[in-house]
């Protein structure tokens, strides 16, 4: 952090302390912290729902929404407006604590994890030395949400759909956590910060290619995104989870959806694309924030890429993929880390 | 063997996967192919089948001689006719000719029936109506309908004379 920033904000630190008396301040400049920070993600969610719009579109030689504003800049707007004025139907048989207790349950882990990640060197909101432990901790929590939501519909539809989603979580999350350990090993360190200063060197999507894959694959599973969007698959389960919700309460899963896209794609950035670092030294004038941002807006790109070039999976082959496939080469990789550093006597 | 180790590792590798993606991206730069209607609009035909309208000749007569020809012929019974009493047999003119246009199934046998080409149906396909009443045409608005597409169908009848 800059030195002219630090005199700034020791001085605003100073006359709020003298202002609201040291509690009273610390709490209100933690919530001014999370608001600096949580609003630029709420508002790439917005806006990753144009994009995503927009690049299915040019993929499928079309144009996407280019009706709202110049080139349809305006539609998420539109789209917000629209969600907040509909009509919130409540279901007669719901259990109406847990409905509408789900979809803030999917959208507040998505957001909550931000927390630990670092943008630049310094610049972190909880700097905790088991950062990559609270993600994964965190984005575990985000199951309950569709579980509740499949739950409390009271909806064979929303039954099926919370189901699915939670067993293809809880398959992927194994084999995503298993993808971070070569990580740990080389790094040495849970600590996000620490992780990508050892990747000063060589970025870890190098050494561990493979494990970068599997780890994409396994979010894209995680974050029922397609080709793994079997909870919501409309051919046969109308909306899933979803079927019963209506204006903001489903446009808040679908926010916590693409709040943990973003998340995931700046995990990624941060564990094998070298996080804040240029990929040459020359290119360090250009601050850190926005290389990490370009990494993880190139993983959001790829997601979009993803869902408009594969057809949507079957469930057995999804868990076969997850069980029979990643776990046993992330589990291999794993060894293969670990003999290689003991050979190289790295540790 | 070879060929099955060719397969796995391939298959490791997301060869085909790959391969699918490379096509969404090289689609992802060529030009759209979206007409954007109401500004762009694609070509039309010059036996294009939409509203209808009643023709008049050169000296603003009408055309239609009242032979029900297209009353008779028409599928859908859409249409409507009653011969004016008042008009001579050299010129018989109808009293009221009425076509419900949400019962057309614009198949064009009114028009190729007519042995005048009074009835056609015209370019027009951007018409609606806010009641169902707006949609039964009498003869006035039949008439108006082909003064104002007058340019249009003469045109596109002339271009498909030679095939008529």
């Amino acid at each position: 952090m800059p030195e002219y920033l630090k005199e700034i904000l020791g001085i605003v630190h100073g006359y709020g302390e003298g202002f609201f008396g040291l509690m009273l301040w610390t709490l209100i400049w933690t919530v001014v912290k999370i608001v600096i920070l949580l609003a630029p993600v709420l508002f790439m969610v917005t806006y990753i729902t144009l994009a995503e719009r927009k690049v299915i579109g040019f993929m499928q030689v079309r144009f996407g929404p280019n009706r709202v504003g110049f080139w349809g800049i305006l539609q998420p707007l539109a789209d917000a407006v629209k969600l907040l004025f509909k009509e919130l139907l409540l279901p007669e048989k719901v259990d109406k604590s847990v409905f509408f207790l789900a979809p803030a349950l999917t959208l507040v882990p998505a957001l909550v994890a931000w927390a630990v990640i670092p943008f630049s060197p310094g610049i972190v909101l909880a700097d905790i030395n088991i950062g990559i432990l609270y993600i994964l901790a965190i984005s575990s929590m985000g199951v309950y949400g569709i579980i509740m939501a499949g739950w409390g519909s009271n909806n064979r539809f929303s039954f099926l759909g919370g189901l699915r989603s939670a067993a293809q979580m809880v398959s992927y999350e194994v084999s995503m956590g298993f993808t971070l350990i070569p990580v740990v090993l080389l790094s040495g360190s849970l600590n996000l910060t620490d992780v990508v200063n050892a990747q000063k060197g060589v970025w870890f999507v190098v050494p561990l290619l493979p494990m970068f894959v599997i780890y994409f694959i396994s979010v894209v599973a995680e974050t029922n995104r397609s080709p793994f969007d079997l909870p919501e698959a409309e051919a046969e389960l109308v909306a899933g989870f979803i079927t019963e919700y209506s204006a903001m309460s489903s446009g808040l899963f679908f926010m916590g959806e693409y709040a943990n896209m973003i998340l995931v794609s700046f995990m990624g950035s941060i564990l094998f694309l070298g996080g804040w670092l240029p990929p040459v030294a020359m290119l360090s004038f250009i601050p850190g924030i926005f290389w990490l941002a370009f990494k993880a807006m190139f993983l959001l790109f790829v997601f979009l890429w993803i869902r408009a070039t594969f057809p949507r999976y079957r469930y057995d082959q999804l868990m076969r993929l997850g069980w029979k496939v990643f776990l046993p080469i992330s589990l291999f990789w794993i060894f293969l880390t670990g003999l290689c550093m003991h050979l190289l006597g790295m540790a | 063997m070879a060929q099955n180790f060719k397969a796995l590792v391939d298959s490791f590798a997301l060869k085909e996967l790959a391969q699918g993606m490379a096509v969404t991206l090289r689609h992802m730069f060529k030009p759209h192919i979206t007409v954007q209607y109401p500004e762009e609009r694609t070509p039309q035909s010059p036996r294009f089948r939409g509203e209808h309208a009643l023709r008049r000749d050169q000296a603003g007569n009408e055309r239609c001689v009242a032979c029900k020809l297209c009353e008779a012929t028409c599928p859908a019974q859409a249409i409507y006719i009653e011969i004016d009493p008042l008009s001579v047999a050299e010129k018989r003119l109808t009293r009221v000719y009425n076509i419900d246009e949400t019962k057309c199934i614009f198949c064009g046998f009114c028009q190729e029936a007519c042995p005048v080409d009074a009835i056609v149906l015209g370019p027009n396909f951007e018409f609606y109506g806010l009641k169902r009443e707006d949609l039964y045409y009498d003869k006035a608005k039949l008439l108006a309908n082909g003064e104002r597409w007058k340019k249009e169908i003469d045109a596109n009848l002339e271009a498909d004379a030679k095939y008529r």
